[in-house]
């Protein structure tokens, strides 16, 4: 991060309505060419935040600079910048792929003679080159994704705000729209992602956790997982859920979470290597395999961070 | 201020979609021509086929006399003639007739012997309109049987002959009337119902948060979206304009050529209206409740169309400048039936001019980029 | 459990217009199971749940559910079943025990129960205290366990429960699974349908959904055991080029990014191993990393679907 030029800049960025606070004094820095993200569930505040970074919503307080303008105060300039992914599909339904990505290409003023060239490389990318002449309405949810995308970088933008982009996706075309991203990010773009699902939460360079608006932690996913303040084992066992109400009550664990047929325990990092844990399982009569220590979830890290911040 | 791609690419997208939406099409084009037709019918003061009931006590000649003066003129249908006026009760209460004729014993006699005669009309006043006319019909032929006794008469001095001309709409044809207004109307409610729609229809569906994530300006998306309507409109005007014309043979005496430039002012100041209306609401329910409220009523009411405004109080006068219809009939008017132009019809262009760069004007302001 | 399923359908499809929603499902859910529907959006989910409540007839296909015929009795199952939408069905301007209160009448539970059953549910959403709230203030993660505690209020042995933790924050989405295993504790069978694959785990078999077809039918375990390849991870700092160059490399199935590491579906684990970092190196791009893993669902989700002969789109 060090290395990178600040790209997108939050200070204190706050959004009330009536009195509900969805967003409440974000201060955070996005450097040039970083994939990060904003993690959390609904009401977290991601959707807000985009909104304002974008332009469409007015902050209440505070301020954020892309690419060096200010948004509170100069909003139409930060637009020539940057693309914009809504949460809700954007585009006209009653236009075709290609009058959708023509019209964009409008609005961004693209020249004429860098046109065909920057469609040829979204129409490979998106697979969207023969449903040039299909309504939007009629595309499947991946593909309405896939052309969202396509006409937010038509223009090339330095800076990419996407909301839930693979939100309720198959996972072919979120494969497919990760891949645009990525390539976007390896040639310099700064993108900004939110999304709900933690799972994806791997791929961002560093992420933000939100919760009601406010920032629980920042960082990379793997420094967030490490520094848990304890350790997870993993143990198969049979009648998993009955099991879990065993566990949870032996001490030294702080929760016990069911995992198909594994058993999820969060306990102290100087408890040891599980043992036991597994001889109390099984004096208990449950048949339990071996026990294995694996790296906290995201999910577990959102949970220990809201409880701590509660 | 106002790019021209952009502004372009913004039209461009508007009519694809227009092109593309049944219902918009259906509305711009088809409805104008059905209300015309139907309202042009529909609407009519002239009252034709009036049934009547004669009671004739007097049996003689000149009771006979009045009565084919009656059915002469063309606008009454004898349906009754009962002995007894007891009878007319019945006849009105049961919609029979609608107007009773009672000529007395003593009519013809009266006559006879040069003293004033008098005959009773009852008519039936449910509705109020249809008996006004009837009363004006059969005041104005009894007046005219009148005459024309007086003028057989050995009497050398002829009463005060009073003669009437109607200049432009010779016929008092209401179709004359009442179809340049229609047109006016029907522009007024189709321009205002296409645009109140469009904006607030895109923040429903969510398209409208994208583009305003775009540079594109509050000044090119409100033009994008006037200028395909005001082509529509403009083609609506000519449609409606030749039906009326060659449907009710309404005259045409002035310029085409003139009758473009306040055209294009009147759509503008309604269609401008419709996207301030538009913009204003965030939802298509609203939008089209206050788009008609807008647009119909004042169009109706205030526009003179319906009701003449000189003789409206004067709060209601007051307001009707504020209809930019009232202006635009006038204007129609002239060309249509007084082949008037510029000359005389510069003051309603002016006004609207200003009609139309004041809700442009309030259009751009109403309309934000930003979600409220 | 024994006796007969809870839910058995053959063949059941649902067309609307020239589109086919459902195509020929066929499965059965034992008693007292928690079975899970995982697909994205548009796969037939929704729709699969609406006919098996009886909200929509199906166009051909038969079934049972609860014991009453899918096609000539569904207002018999319907007295039998509990259903929770995929969209919020409660009323916002009433209060949490309002809304109770009007299901628990709608539902039909008799009176002798209802205080039982009211603070039972309260006690279930954990809304003891908050039963005066009005139902739009509370955060979603409430809403939904309201909303599944409502479904439940006349204590049906069937729940249907469509995406009910879309959204939700991990802490609800917990506490919310950690009710459904109450449930299912106690004989309730539970059908749920999810686009999380990380929830498909909390379910005992698993039907993956795609394009109205049932693609894998299974425990997690199982599915994951049942990959037609073996994985490979690669870890790589050119993860989109290592992608496009290994998709068309010899013995690649599919080349895909997961996460910053490259997924890599191979015919043979070992001679992929050592073929494919040097296929990677002569296009310049370095390998950090390569072993085995175990597949998530998201990954067997994909090969069923390209081993199936397909390109998801049409």
């Amino acid at each position: 991060m060090n290395e990178r030029a600040p790209m997108v800049v939050l200070e204190g960025l706050s959004r009330r309505f009536r009195d509900l606070v969805a967003v409440d004094a974000l201060t955070l820095t996005v450097g040039a060419g970083e994939l990060f993200g904003l993690v959390g569930p609904d009401g977290a505040g991601k959707t807000t935040t985009l909104r304002m970074l974008a332009g469409v919503l007015r902050p209440s307080a505070g301020d954020a600079q892309l690419d060096g303008v200010s948004v509170a105060r100069e909003p139409e300039r930060v637009k020539h910048s940057i693309a914009y992914m809504s949460q809700r599909f954007g585009l006209y339904t009653d236009l075709t792929v290609a009058e959708n990505i023509d019209f964009y290409a409008g609005l961004y003023r693209v020249p004429r003679a860098a046109l065909a060239a920057r469609l040829e490389r979204l129409y490979h990318f998106s697979a969207l080159g023969p449903f040039q002449k299909r309504l939007a309405g009629q595309l499947s949810g991946g593909m309405k994704q896939k052309l969202a995308l396509s006409c937010c970088l038509v223009h090339e933008p330095v800076i990419l705000l996407l909301d839930e982009p693979t939100f309720g996706v198959d996972p072919i075309s979120r494969r497919d729209l990760w891949l645009i991203i990525h390539e976007m990010v390896a040639h310099g773009t700064t993108v900004v992602v939110s999304t709900s699902y933690l799972d994806e939460a791997e791929r961002f360079d560093r992420l933000v956790l939100l919760h009601r608006g406010k920032r629980l932690a920042l960082d990379t996913a793997h420094a967030l997982q490490s520094r848990m303040p304890y350790a997870v084992l993993a143990i198969p066992v049979d009648r998993v859920r009955e099991a879990r109400e065993v566990a949870a009550k032996i001490p030294g664990v702080h929760r016990a979470a069911v995992f198909g047929d594994n058993l999820h325990l969060s306990v102290d990092p100087a408890g040891g290597d599980g043992a036991r844990v597994l001889d109390e399982l099984r004096r208990a009569g449950f048949a339990a395999g071996e026990v294995r220590r694996i790296l906290p979830t995201l999910e577990d890290v959102f949970i220990e961070r809201i409880a701590g911040a509660a | 201020m106002i790019d021209f791609i952009r502004l372009r690419a913004v039209i461009r997208k508007e009519l694809l979609q227009f092109r593309r939406d049944s219902r918009s099409l259906a509305l711009a084009f088809v409805l104008p021509l059905l209300l015309l037709i139907f309202f042009g019918y529909a609407i009519t003061w002239d009252v034709k086929d009036i049934r009547m009931a004669v009671v004739d006590q007097d049996h003689g000649a000149r009771a006979r006399d009045l009565v084919s003066a009656f059915q002469a003129a063309g606008r009454f249908t004898l349906v009754a003639a009962p002995p007894r006026t007891s009878d007319i009760g019945l006849l009105l209460d049961r919609g029979t007739a609608r107007l009773a004729l009672v000529i007395p014993p003593t009519f013809s006699a009266d006559l006879g012997a040069g003293r004033v005669a008098e005959v009773q009309a009852i008519v039936d006043g449910s509705d109020a309109n249809t008996a006004t006319i009837a009363l004006g019909y059969t005041r104005a032929i009894v007046q005219q049987f009148g005459a024309q006794l007086l003028s057989s008469t050995r009497n050398p001095v002829p009463p005060v002959d009073a003669r009437m001309r109607v200049w432009f709409n010779e016929d008092l044809s209401s179709s004359n009337m009442i179809v340049p207004g229609l047109v006016v109307l029907i522009m007024m409610i189709i321009a205002g119902l296409l645009t109140s729609l469009t904006i607030a229809r895109e923040w429903e569906r969510g398209t409208m948060e994208q583009l305003a994530s775009t540079p594109v300006s509050r000044l090119e998306v409100v033009f994008g979206k006037l200028i395909p309507f005001l082509v529509i409109g403009i083609v609506d005007v000519a449609v409606s304009s030749v039906a009326g014309i060659w449907i009710f043979h309404v005259p045409f005496r002035g310029s085409v050529l003139f009758l473009i430039g306040p055209t294009i002012l009147f759509l503008v100041g309604t269609l401008g209206l419709g996207l301030a209306i538009s913009a204003g609401t965030r939802t298509q329910l609203l939008a089209s409740q206050v788009g008609m409220q807008a647009t119909f009523l004042p169009g109706y009411l205030l526009s003179g169309f319906m009701f003449a405004i000189d003789i409206m109080p004067l709060p209601l006068r007051l307001l009707t400048y504020i209809v930019p219809a009232r202006y635009f009939l006038v204007v129609v008017r002239g060309v249509f039936l007084k082949g008037v132009g510029p000359e005389v019809l510069w003051p309603e262009s002016v006004l609207m001019l200003l009609y139309a760069a004041g809700t442009l004007g309030l259009a751009v302001r109403a309309f934000k980029k930003e979600i409220t | 459990m024994s006796g007969e399923p809870a839910v058995a359908v053959q063949e059941l499809t649902r067309r609307f217009g020239a589109f086919t929603a459902v195509d020929k499902v066929s499965f059965e859910v034992p008693r007292g199971e928690v079975f899970g529907f995982l697909g994205p959006n548009g796969a037939g989910k929704t729709t699969t749940i609406k006919m098996l409540t009886g909200l929509l007839k199906p166009t051909s296909g038969s079934g049972r559910v609860a014991g009453f015929d899918l096609l000539r009795d569904t207002e018999e199952i319907k007295r039998r079943i509990g259903y929770m939408s995929q969209q919020f069905s409660l009323y916002g301007d009433l209060t949490v025990e309002e809304n109770i209160e009007f299901f628990a009448h709608l539902y039909s539970v008799p009176r002798e129960r209802r205080a039982a059953r009211r603070e039972a549910v309260l006690e279930m959403a954990d809304l003891k205290e908050g039963g005066e709230r009005l139902t739009r203030e509370l955060s979603l993660g409430w809403k939904q366990r309201l909303a599944l505690g409502t479904a439940v209020l006349h204590e049906p042995p069937i729940l249907f429960l469509d995406e009910p933790t879309s959204g939700v924050d991990p802490i609800s989405r917990r506490a919310f699974w950690d009710l459904i295993y109450d449930l299912a504790g106690r004989g309730t069978t539970v059908f749920v349908s999810t686009h999380y694959m990380e929830e498909a785990e909390y379910c005992n078999r698993l039907a993956l959904m795609n394009r109205g077809r049932i693609i894998a039918l299974d425990r997690p375990a199982g599915l994951r055991a049942a990959m037609p390849a073996p994985l490979l991870e690669i870890e790589t700092p050119d993860g989109p080029g290592a992608v496009e160059a290994l998709a068309k490399a010899p013995g690649v199935i599919e080349a895909g990014l997961h996460g910053r590491l490259v997924h890599v579906l191979v015919q043979d684990a070992e001679a992929a191993r050592a073929a494919l970092p040097k296929a990677l190196a002569a296009r310049g791009i370095t390998v950090g990393s390569v072993h085995a893993v175990e597949p998530s669902l998201e990954d067997v989700f994909v090969a069923l679907v390209r081993s199936s002969g397909g390109v998801m789109e049409s």
